[in-house]
């Protein structure tokens, strides 16, 4: 965008991977998120990677208090934060020795040298102080005694040391964003709005920044400085958004788009919660927020709200919907629309509550008791989260049914430039409920009967209030047609068809396939590897490999053209953060022998394992 | 929010007058002959005509449980959810449709154990519901086990031996929860549990009632020695508020603060001026409390009627109100403007 800020001197670079990385107190992650939006505003395309510890306050300078954010930024579309950085800023002895082994070979190391003193480097359980070793030799080490400059210039600021110190992280900033050649303003206007009207820190971030940016022109670091140019782009208007705000987001806009008021009921779990703290804050489109007392209240009471006409939403991670389950069933049983959303996270148990996994697509599939069939959909990129929630609450909203939306810790808290959609240019969703007798009884009297389906299998929903259609509903076995209690066991088995054969029929829109369409080799994925392996694929393809690719939104019910598609390739690749999910799922369905690769490290694939793996099949 | 629902209420002008009849559905009703819960539905069906509600507008939210099956059995809206979650359930709809009059019922393994947490937590945000807690001491639908309010001591199928642990006293945790509303009635007086019923009708707020309600099948007469019309004098003190709480034929004995609590005393040893005088609406629950706690289970004279009335702000109406004051002081909700609410750039 502002292609001005860049220096005539900056050495073009097509993409650069940056990784913040320090104490949980050092500020890596707004650190992290200041990079990120400036390179937004100034044009590029980029992705990012948040990852903090689990804890809130792991002891100081320890190995398990280290957060870092990774971000990559280019001048071309690109689809993940980057294999390995080319640069890592260690804000502590623990933040190197963790993160280390992650950058590139003579990449960019640079350290906060006032960090590195005998306690810090005991407490990362380092014996000798790396930085005078010939330990680092191999990359291209700078190091700024931050904390100390950072002093200085606060000290004829009226700042305490004690308050200076804390603003070191914006001196890595400034350093960096001249290295990149970043615009400095945002961050300027950006530091003016979050700290307004305590000027003190306010002065003291801005010079600590603009020391850093001094730092790096004066100081002979023998580091060229680079830019990267804007990202070609469709035109249009951008904000940079995340994985949970975009999909509280889309829940409001179905909202709006369906013309019911959103009801959330939500308990509070990482890596969810941030959806119910946004939503809290949009009551003016008449969205309720609901904090329950637990899980299966807060899925009661969306129950509820749905059964009163509301669009009905719960927002959880995998231990959450493990305890909304019963509720679950009920809805599927009384064919009552519900949203339910799980950010998925490590499990089993708490297991990386803060790390990403995507292991509950089984749970999704068929974590209930008794045969209860739901459509499942899944986000793939941290924007593709608002069209994703939109499309949940149409399939429940059109066919009467709970839905299950699949996200993950990594869409949840990364994220990525999005051209803003045109309101206009959102699908409505029509509702009608019912306000009119559907039968008659036998003495030829009008009834209504609130299990008599449409053509689709779909009944009628008539809420509460409304005059002459008073009818009984619950979790008992239903005669089809009338809704009353019926313990036939004809009728359960005709029920239990009818239940799986609707879900079946959802209409859903076929698959695509990227890259060769007649490749031996197709990967096929659905969530967040949706960026890894959109750029293994690519590069393959660009180095003249046969290779395509297939990537679900949909999961229950497949596409109609699924089956066909990956019979036309002689491997099927599965990449997932699950031990092979949806694997199994598709050798049970296909007969295909599609081949699992997991990964379960609480981090997400690169597009450089997608590209081995790939290669690998391509060779034997 | 009917407003933005565009559902097609009938919710104005008078109710069109009603018979016990057209609260009745079509459905036979399946509870063991000679249970209690028959009387309990009596009662529900021939004070609605008298309140003057519409069917439409009322809706059964229950549980899972013999008494649960309630819903089933009334010519209103009605949701048969699972077990112990029905006020979980109750709570979306009363938020979503403060139109309605909900009322939730279960039994006490549904709403003191499975579904504990639940029932403390709706009468803690004081959501409009009726909730009515239909106590047979028992398990009645799975055929008889000990419950959270199952005497010590008491013989099952589950406690051949007797059971170990105390029981809950259903109106002490209401009131521990600091519901705003707590009473108890029984099924063998179909008038008291109607006015009873009203009473938590007209609240405004969660309103809990305690019933006691005889099983006999698996826990026959477990409120006999009380409830049977003979006993019923010495052994039900029935408060009423702004009055003195007495009981007996004669109103000879009553109830007297001593001790720092309350006791059971003979009128003619304390004097008429040392018996406490009912308040119901006493901000601090500590005297219904007491109240409550009265009779350790129902075999000494045991209060029944309201321990407590009392206004606290109503949730559902608060939530509501901010969301009316959030629209009024930000204008509707605008997409176009939420979407472009975060730095943005053109391209
Ligand atoms: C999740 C679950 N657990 C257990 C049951 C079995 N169950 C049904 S009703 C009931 C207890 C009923 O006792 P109570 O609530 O006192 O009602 P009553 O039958 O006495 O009216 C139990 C344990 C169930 N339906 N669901
Ligand atoms: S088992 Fe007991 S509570 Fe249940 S219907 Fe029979 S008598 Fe009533
Ligand atoms: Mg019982």
């Amino acid at each position: 965008m502002t292609d001005t800020a860049a220096p005539p001197d900056a050495l073009p670079v097509d993409k650069v991977i940056v990784r913040f990385a320090g104490d949980s107190g050092d500020g890596m992650q707004l650190t992290g998120d200041r990079f990120t939006s400036a390179s937004a505003l100034f044009g590029n395309d980029l992705a990012t990677l948040p990852e903090y510890p689990a804890e809130i306050r792991a002891p100081a300078g320890t190995l398990a208090g280290v957060s870092a954010f990774q971000v990559q930024i280019s001048d071309h579309d690109i689809m993940t934060p980057g294999d390995a950085p080319d640069v890592l800023v260690a804000m502590n002895p623990a933040a190197l020795k963790s993160d280390l082994h992650m950058l590139v070979p003579g990449g960019t190391l640079i350290v906060n040298a006032d960090a590195f003193e005998e306690r810090n480097l005991a407490k990362a359980g380092y014996e000798q102080n790396p930085l005078e070793g010939s330990d680092l030799d191999a990359y291209r080490l700078i190091t700024a005694p931050m904390t100390s400059l950072t002093k200085e210039v606060c000290k004829d600021l009226g700042v305490k040391p004690r308050d200076a110190e804390r603003s070191k992280n914006f001196f890595a900033l400034g350093l960096v964003s001249w290295m990149y050649s970043r615009p400095t303003e945002p961050t300027m206007e950006w530091i003016d709005a979050k700290f307004a009207g305590r000027d003190l820190i306010i002065a003291a971030n801005k010079a600590a920044y603009n020391a850093g940016h001094a730092f790096g022109e004066t100081a002979e670091l023998g580091h060229q400085r680079v830019v990267v140019p804007a990202a070609p782009q469709q035109p249009g208007t951008y904000t940079n958004i995340n994985g949970n705000t975009a999909l509280a987001w889309g829940l409001v806009a179905a909202g709006e788009l369906s013309g019911l008021p959103v009801f959330l009921g939500s308990y509070p779990i990482t890596p969810a919660t941030d959806i119910l703290h946004e939503l809290s804050k949009h009551k003016s489109f008449g969205v309720t927020t609901f904090q329950a007392e637990d899980e299966i209240a807060a899925v009661g009471s969306a129950l509820g709200a749905s059964y009163g006409g509301y669009l009905g939403v719960t927002t959880t991670s995998g231990p959450g919907v493990a305890l909304k389950s019963e509720t679950i069933s009920l809805a599927v049983s009384l064919e009552l629309p519900l949203v339910i959303v799980d950010i998925q996270r490590g499990g089993p148990s708490t297991g990386l509550p803060t790390k990403t996994e995507a292991a509950d697509l089984l749970m999704a599939m068929y974590g209930r008791h008794g045969e209860a069939p739901l459509p499942i959909v899944a986000s793939r990129t941290p924007a593709d989260c608002f069209d994703v929630a939109i499309e949940a609450a149409r399939i429940a909203l059109t066919y009467n049914t709970p839905v299950i939306l699949l996200s993950d810790g990594y869409l949840a808290n990364g994220s990525e430039p999005w051209r803003l959609p045109e309101v206009d240019s959102l699908t409505p969703i029509p509702v009608e409920f019912a306000t009119e007798f559907n039968h008659t009884d036998a003495d030829g009297e009008p009834e209504f009967w609130p299990f008599l389906r449409d053509e689709n299998l779909v009944r009628p929903l008539a809420l509460p209030g409304t005059p002459n259609l008073m009818h009984r509903i619950g979790g008992i076995e239903k005669q089809d047609g009338s809704g009353n209690v019926s313990y036939s066991t004809e009728n359960h088995a005709h029920m239990v068809a009818v239940r799986s054969e609707r879900i079946a029929a959802i209409e859903v829109p076929d698959v695509e396939v990227v890259g060769h369409p007649e490749a031996d080799v197709l990967v096929l994925g659905w969530g967040s590897t949706w960026g890894a392996i959109t750029g293994g694929v690519r590069r393959l393809t660009n180095a003249g490999y046969k290779v395509a690719q297939v990537h679900l939104t949909h999961l229950n019910p497949f596409p109609k053209n699924l089956g066909e598609v990956l019979a036309r390739h002689k491997k099927v690749l599965v990449p997932e953060m699950n031990l092979g999910h949806l694997a199994r799922m598709v050798r049970a369905e296909y007969l295909v022998d599609a081949q699992a690769i997991g990964k379960v490290t609480g981090q997400p694939f690169t597009a450089g394992e997608i590209e081995q793996v790939a290669l690998g099949a391509l060779d034997d | 929010m009917t407003d933005t629902l565009n559902i097609a209420t009938s919710n104005v002008g008078e109710a069109p007058e009603t018979s016990r009849s057209d609260w009745q559905s079509d459905q036979e009703v399946r509870w063991c002959p000679g249970c209690g819960d028959y009387s309990v539905l009596t009662a529900i069906q021939l004070l609605l005509p008298e309140l003057g509600v519409r069917r439409e507008n009322t809706v059964f939210i229950s549980g899972i449980g013999c008494a649960a099956r309630f819903p089933y059995y009334m010519d209103t809206y009605g949701v048969h959810t699972i077990h112990g979650r029905s006020p979980a359930f109750a709570t979306g709809l009363a938020m979503a449709r403060p139109d309605l009059d909900i009322w939730v019922i279960g039994g006490d393994g549904d709403m003191l154990s499975i579904g504990g947490n639940h029932l403390i937590h709706a009468l803690r945000r004081n959501i409009n519901l009726n909730i009515l807690l239909i106590n047979n001491q028992i398990y009645g639908l799975t055929k008889g086990q000990y419950s959270p309010t199952s005497e010590k001591g008491k013989v099952t199928k589950s406690s051949p031996v007797g059971a170990t642990p105390r029981p809950f006293n259903p109106v002490s945790v209401a009131l521990g929860a600091e519901a705003s509303f707590v009473a108890r009635t029984h099924d063998m007086d179909r008038r008291h549990m109607q006015e009873v019923f009203r009473r938590a009708y007209q609240h405004d707020g969660a309103a809990f009632v305690e019933v006691y309600q005889n099983c006999n099948v698996f826990n026959d007469g477990a409120f006999g020695e009380i409830t049977k019309k003979a006993a019923r004098d010495d052994m039900l003190i029935d408060l009423h508020h702004g009055e003195q709480i007495r009981f007996g034929s004669e109103s000879e004995k009553g109830v007297a603060r001593l001790d720092g609590g309350v006791q059971i005393v003979d009128v003619a040893d304390v004097g008429e001026e040392a018996i406490l005088v009912h308040d119901e609406t006493k901000p601090d629950p500590s005297t219904a409390f007491s109240l409550s706690r009265l009779a350790e289970g129902p075999h000494s004279p045991t209060p029944i009627g309201v321990f407590r009335a009392c206004n606290r702000d109503e949730y559902g109406r608060a939530v509501a109100e901010q969301i009316a004051e959030v629209t009024a002081s930000r204008g509707k909700g605008d997409l176009a403007s939420l979407l472009r609410s975060q730095p943005t750039w053109e391209v």
